[in-house]
């Protein structure tokens, strides 16, 4: 082995790229498991296509010999390997059996083959295949391939095997050179070499360096764990927020409490299983866009049935509070019911399309998944709408009015029995476009609403009523609080000092962070 | 703020006795039926028999019966004092809890394992008793616990939340969060009650088989008693001088606070008086049922507390046990004959009694009869 990678070296640098020849041919496929492997040595020293095309057929179980003929079997055809033209196959040629030695041997040579080949994504494919069994002879062809290599990605999980080999070195200043340079890696599998390292590492000098890598790397694995966490965090709370803006309207502005709001995000939600049932059925080259065309669908279902049950039942209601409180509850149980009836009890699936699915891989060992950062950017947008919508559009200006002093704005000629009409309508349609945002991050089913109904009222009442921006700030701050607390405690406790902190809260800031100032001595 | 409660028909008005003989007629009648009636048409008349009362029934008239104790704790609360509590459940399940914990130790060997502790713990591997099954072993301990502990919540609880001025519907989001939470925690394992199968499989109450047709028949008349009590002192309550303070907080808080009341002891009491009726409610209720699990503190189960109150009639005494006999037994018929239309007449019934029958039940026959004696 020594003198092969010494060959290999030598015959990297200066040998042309080498013919296979049948004596070579024959000497892979036949033989015992030690000759096989010597002689697949030998052919790496500076393989052509045809000694890798050789390699591949018997590592795929395609080779077969008969007497000295060596035969490569593609589609029941025979192919002679030497000259890759296509030969007749006799019928009595037998086929070659790997053994597990020599299986690893083959995938480890192609493997090694493939760091030279021109595709990049080929070429990060067989550093880490390599990197799976370090095996120190292929130390020299790995440096001339670092040396070689211009991916920074690919040069750095190079030079990380690079090391990883020279970790196993029996030579003391390669350990040293070694075990110090792997603490600017940042992937877990380093870790794991190091700590191997260490249980059989000798050398006290060589210890104190892996032990300085491994804090390093330890340090730099941690802060991706806790980027995940913030990153958890803030899209758990654009979804609280999503599911608040709309409660924001209808509770902040217009006082009336929604219990049904939860089955309004269900209403978005099962909206959008219904246009993605549709999309594929008479659509299904375009199923991908179907999230797009689901989100105004979902608004509208959720507003038009918003727009109903105010004109229906929460209109005779307002002033009223507790009741209108009992009475949507009433409505939600309904809505519920109507649900489980005409989809049935069980979750039904919804799909992310090909743009939604899959993430972004930031640290080794953090990824953010695209259909997280979309909630996030769809939570900011539907925001930026809101406000927009409040602060600059006549219906805001109308609703700010109704809001502040119904009678007044009555007299001016508002018409605020409408008026109140659209703002309910608007809350629940945003309520619907949360139920569309969630549906693509969790389960849809008649219950979707109930999981989310107490959080989203703690959103409201620690954000204030009658302020967007108090939402924002309760819904965000609530989001990462609670992934914190998980990651400290468990998801159950996290949940219960999350509401237990809000009840405190409460007792500092009865009105919430942002408090609407004036003289009433009963807010 | 004034106006959360609408106006309602009866504003107790000083009277001479505690009431009035008619009352005290009916009051008489119902503790006749509970303690003879029932008794004799179960036990004593054959089951053939036309008149026979079915152990399904007594068990599910118990059933109601508690839960028209809690109904009657909310009316106090709700009815009376115009604060809606929408964490009742959380307390009718503690007091259950703490007589769950009673029997669970009168299982003793007998359970599956065959092991001197509940075979929750046996299964999670725990070898002594937590620190909060001290006292389980004793009845007398563990009664007092059922109206301690739920008191001592709500008196935590209310002491924060009505100092720091939170009510209407602030307060009732926040009961929701509290029973939330506390069903969140009773669903561990590590909380040491049993997780979310709860308790059940009870054998014995203070060392007596507790299936017997007679030790149910105890239970029932022990129940019937309780609540005709409860009763009896809520309408004692609300005649006296508190009982007017807090009808005037409902209608006006300020004018009570600018009038040199302390509303919050007033609140603080009533709050805690309601929590221990329930606790009670929910410790007799355990051992009729044999089931006690977390899904009771579901804000769901405490918001049907408020339906039954709402359903029979706020601010009056009567109404709430009406209201729970009515919910209760609807949905004990619905959920047998037509488990499918159960929600939507529940939430037709949330939505009509608010719309069109602020008073309830009570106050619609109050209106009929009204009209008919104009009519005379």
């Amino acid at each position: 082995m020594r003198r092969f990678v010494l060959w290999l070296a030598l015959l990297c640098v200066f040998a042309p790229a080498q013919a296979l020849t049948p004596e070579q041919a024959l000497a892979l496929s036949r033989g015992d498991t030690s000759s096989r492997i010597a002689a697949l040595n030998a052919a790496l020293d500076a393989p052509d296509d045809r000694t890798v095309s050789l390699i591949q057929a018997l590592a795929d179980d395609a080779v077969r010999v008969s007497g000295t003929a060596v035969f490569i079997v593609r589609d029941d055809k025979g192919f002679d390997p030497v000259s890759g033209a296509e030969v007749a196959l006799p019928a009595a040629a037998e086929e070659v059996i790997n053994n597990n030695q020599m299986r690893s041997e083959l995938d480890a040579a192609l493997a090694f083959v493939k760091l030279s080949s021109p595709d990049a994504e080929v070429r990060l494919a067989a550093v880490k295949t390599l990197a799976g069994e370090p095996d120190e002879a292929k130390l020299p062809a790995i440096q001339k391939a670092f040396a070689a290599e211009k991916v920074p990605a690919i040069k750095e999980a190079l030079g990380d095997l690079r090391y990883a080999l020279l970790l196993g070195s029996a030579d003391r200043a390669k350990r040293l050179e070694a075990a110090t340079a792997l603490g600017d890696s940042g992937t877990p599998a380093t870790k794991t070499l190091l700590l191997e390292r260490l249980k059989t590492e000798s050398d006290a000098q060589v210890t104190a360096a892996l032990k300085g890598s491994l804090a390093a790397i330890e340090s730099r694995l941690a802060w991706g764990e806790r980027l995940g966490v913030v990153f958890t965090g803030v899209s758990l709370g654009s979804i609280l927020l999503l599911v608040a803006l709309g409660l924001a309207i209808t509770y902040g502005l217009m006082g009336v409490i929604n219990m049904a709001h939860g089955e309004l995000m269900m209403i978005g939600a099962y909206a959008t299983y219904v246009v993605q049932n549709i999309f594929r059925t008479h659509f299904p080259g375009a199923f991908d866009a179907y999230v797009i065309a689901a989100i105004p669908v979902s608004f509208l279902a959720a507003a038009a049935v918003g727009a109903v049950l105010e004109r229906s039942v929460i209109r005779w209601l307002y002033g009223r509070p507790l009741e209108t409180l009992l009475a949507t509850w009433g409505i939600s149980l309904i809505l519920m019911q109507a649900v489980r009836n005409l989809f049935g009890a069980q979750n039904v699936p919804v799909e992310n399309p090909a743009w939604l699915s899959g993430g972004w891989q930031v640290m080794s060992n953090l990824t953010l998944p695209y259909n997280r950062i979309a909630i996030i950017a769809f939570a900011m947008l539907v925001l930026a709408g809101v406000a927009a919508l409040i602060a600059h559009t006549r219906l805001g200006l109308f609703v700010r009015g109704v809001t502040q002093n119904r009678k007044m704005a009555a007299c001016m000629g508002v018409n605020t029995a409408r008026v109140d009409t659209y703002a309910f309508a608007l809350g629940s349609g945003i309520a619907g476009l949360a139920g569309c945002a969630l549906s693509q991050v969790g389960n849809v089913g008649p219950d979707l609403g109930q999981s989310y109904i107490v959080d989203s009222f703690m959103v409201v009442v620690l954000g204030g009523v009658g302020q967007l921006a108090g939402t924002v700030y309760a819904a965000l701050g609530l989001g990462v609080l609670n992934k914190l607390l998980e990651g400290w405690q468990g998801a159950v406790l996290a949940k219960i000092m999350v509401l237990v902190f809000i009840v405190i809260f409460i007792q500092k800031r009865p009105q919430g962070i942002f408090a609407m100032k004036g003289r009433s001595a009963e807010a | 703020m004034s106006a959360v409660l609408p106006t309602p028909a009866a504003v107790a008005v000083p009277r001479r006795g505690l009431l009035s003989a008619r009352s005290w007629t009916a009051v008489f009648a119902a503790l006749l039926v509970v303690v003879v009636l029932v008794p004799v048409l179960n036990l004593v008349v054959p089951a053939g028999s036309v008149f026979h009362l079915s152990d399904f029934m007594v068990q599910l008239i118990a059933k109601i019966m508690c839960y028209a104790m809690c109904a009657l704790a909310m009316d106090l609360i709700w009815g009376y004092t115009g604060i809606l509590s929408l964490g009742h459940g959380l307390f009718f399940a503690l007091g259950g809890y703490m007589m769950g914990m009673y029997l669970m130790r009168q299982i003793g060997s007998d359970g599956q394992y065959r092991m001197p502790m509940p075979d929750f713990m046996v299964f999670l591997n725990w070898k002594e008793f937590p620190w909060h099954w001290a006292l389980s072993d004793s009845f007398i301990a563990q009664m007092l616990l059922v109206a301690l502990v739920p008191g001592l919540v709500a008196f935590v609880f209310g002491w924060f939340a009505f100092r720091s001025r939170i009510k209407g519907v602030y307060f009732s989001i926040i009961t929701q969060a509290l029973t939330y939470a506390a069903m969140l925690l009773f669903f561990r394992n590590e909380t040491g009650f049993g997780g979310n199968n709860g308790f059940t499989d009870f054998k014995r109450i203070l060392d007596q088989p507790i299936t017997t047709p007679g030790m149910r028949m105890t239970l029932f008349v022990i129940t019937g008693i309780t609540l005709i009590g409860m009763f009896v002192f809520a309408r004692w309550l609300v005649g006296t001088k508190y009982g007017r303070v807090l009808q005037a907080i409902r209608d006006a808080e300020s004018r009570v606070m600018f009038t040199g009341y302390n509303p919050v002891a007033y609140k603080l009491s009533i709050w805690t008086l309601s929590a221990v009726m329930c606790g009670i409610a929910g410790a007799l209720y355990v051992p009729q049922v044999g089931i006690i699990n977390p899904s009771e503190m579901s804000p769901a189960a405490s918001i049907e507390i408020a339906i039954w109150a709402a359903v029979g009639g706020r601010g009056t005494l009567i109404g709430p046990i009406v209201g729970a006999f009515f919910v209760n037994g609807a949905k004990s018929w619905f959920t047998q004959a037509f488990p499918e239309v159960w929600l939507y007449f529940l939430g037709a019934l949330f939505i009509a009694v608010t719309l069109f029958l602020p008073q309830g039940i009570v106050g619609l026959v109050r209106k009929l009869r009204g009209l008919k004696e104009e009519r005379a």
